[in-house]
């Protein structure tokens, strides 16, 4: 997986973690030889929509759901706090 | 190395367990008695002091769990021999937990502090009980016993956002291919499984120790609440929130992948030895120190403990090994770490870096020393506790 700067942990999961800071517009490229392009900054260590996901629907990371979009998140898009919420 | 190998070394206890180290500890009955146990290790080269600070001023209940902590993290098979000190006035006295050590069949030697004529004479006293235990000690050898015999313990502390997808993954492939061969792991920590119940009820072997799985995990949520009130809703730390986990049950994840995918075969108390093989859970606190303490009395020869912020500590008597989450720390800190994960993120397949681990811990089960043996990391016991003093 020479060249990935982002990890997908479980094969379920759409969301990839980026393992060094990304750019607006920058090309995530994962192990597997998915690659797509940020839509935004990507910090590393966070994580990037591998697909469209629509308002309320599962984000899954190690093959689990961590929350849901708690808006619509495109595919190359910054996931975290700001547009994932956990039901309690 | 033989990587198909079944068996290591170890040396063979009167109770039939097996330990990897072959020590003498010296075990203060209450922390009035600290001194004179470090005053005997000055004294005594190659004992291990296992200083504490509790054995008095509680009440019934956490006496009761520091008496199960003590009695059998002296009964620990990587202990040959053991010296407990008391005072003579504490509510845990070394003659009643010398006895109930000794049913394991172990060598065990007490002597107190106010019997004994004072500190001084009870330090030259207990000197010569060590060292006589440390020559009998040496006639003891290793052989052969089977990787069934290995209770591992899995710890993480000082953590950070690799921690969850380099080091505990990688621990969770080692961890299947321990259980595969009959071998145990303990998976503790409880606080730090807060939001995935559902998930390692799952995981369980039968819906009895799912139910029990899932009820301790959501005791801990609701302890946490209780301690945290209204900074609960962040027990995720700030830093977490920086390293890119954006919610309890992400963050909890990471710290179940040193599980691996084996099913939960028993759910034990803090400081209580599995009565199954296989993975178990131990209902423990979160707090490292604390964690390790309980997870050595259970009879964990030996230690995994995953770190990303670099965290050194090791344990008395216990082998710690220490596993980097990045390289950065690991070449920030490389005489702390025994390995390195991050390699993970530079194109390495865990199951490479779990190869790796393996061939680490099956060096350490025969008596090579890690690192926090090297730089002797012992620190003093801390040990779980429900109350306050009195």
């Amino acid at each position: 997986m020479a060249g990935a700067n982002a990890l997908i942990i479980n094969e379920k999961d759409n969301v990839a973690v980026v393992l060094e800071d990304i750019p607006k517009g920058g090309v995530v490229t994962v192990s597997g030889g998915i690659s797509l392009r940020a839509r935004e900054e990507i910090p590393c260590s966070h994580k990037v929509a591998l697909v469209d996901l629509p308002r309320g629907a599962e984000v899954i990371k190690y093959g689990e759901v961590i929350g849901r979009a708690a808006e619509d998140i495109a595919c190359g898009s910054w996931v975290h706090t700001h547009n994932l919420v956990l039901e309690e | 190395m033989d990587m198909e190998r079944e068996t290591f070394p170890g040396y063979r206890r009167p109770d039939g367990k097996v330990g990897i180290r072959n020590h003498v500890a010296i075990l203060p009955s209450v922390a009035c008695a600290n001194g004179v146990v470090s005053a005997i290790a000055s004294r005594v080269e190659g004992a291990v002091a296992m200083p504490h600070g509790h054995g008095c001023g509680r009440g019934g209940e956490d006496l009761g769990l520091h008496y199960r902590t003590l009695t059998n993290l002296g009964r620990h098979p990587n202990i040959y021999g053991l010296l407990l000190v008391g005072l003579g006035c504490e509510a845990l006295r070394a003659p009643y937990l010398a006895e109930e050590v000794a049913r394991s069949g172990k060598r065990v030697e007490f002597l107190e502090i106010q019997e004994a004529g004072g500190s001084r004479k009870a330090a030259e006293l207990g000197a010569s009980l060590v060292r006589e235990m440390l020559r009998e000690a040496e006639s003891i050898r290793r052989e052969e016993a089977p990787l069934s015999e290995v209770v591992l313990g899995l710890e993480c502390g000082g953590s950070d956002a690799f921690s969850g997808i380099t080091a505990n993954p990688s621990v969770g492939l080692l961890v299947d291919w321990l259980v595969e061969r009959g071998g145990t792991a303990v998976l503790t920590e409880t606080t730090e499984m807060i939001g995935t119940a559902h998930i390692l009820e799952r995981h369980a072997a039968g819906p009895e120790i799912g139910l029990e799985v899932k009820s301790r995990v959501e005791a801990a949520e609701r302890r946490a609440r209780e301690i945290l009130g209204p900074f609960a809703s962040v027990a995720i730390a700030p830093g977490n929130m920086d390293g890119g986990m954006s919610s309890i049950r992400e963050k909890s994840l990471g710290c179940i992948m040193k599980g691996g995918r084996s099913a939960i075969q028993e759910v034990v108390d803090y400081a209580c030895p599995p009565t199954r093989r296989g993975l178990v859970i131990m209902d423990g606190p979160g707090y490292d120190v604390e964690s390790m303490a309980g997870l050595a009395a259970a009879g964990c020869q030996a230690i995994i403990f995953t770190t990303g912020r670099g965290n050194p500590i090791g344990f008395p008597a216990v082998p710690v090994i220490k596993v980097a989450s990045n390289s950065r720390l690991y070449e920030a800190m490389e005489e702390d770490m025994d390995l390195n994960a991050g390699t993970v993120l530079e194109g390495k397949s865990l199951s490479d870096v779990a190869l790796e681990l393996r061939e680490l811990l099956l060096r350490v089960l025969e008596g090579e020393p890690t690192k926090a043996e090297i730089n002797r990391q012992d620190g003093i016991l801390c040990l779980y506790t429900t109350t306050p003093s009195l």
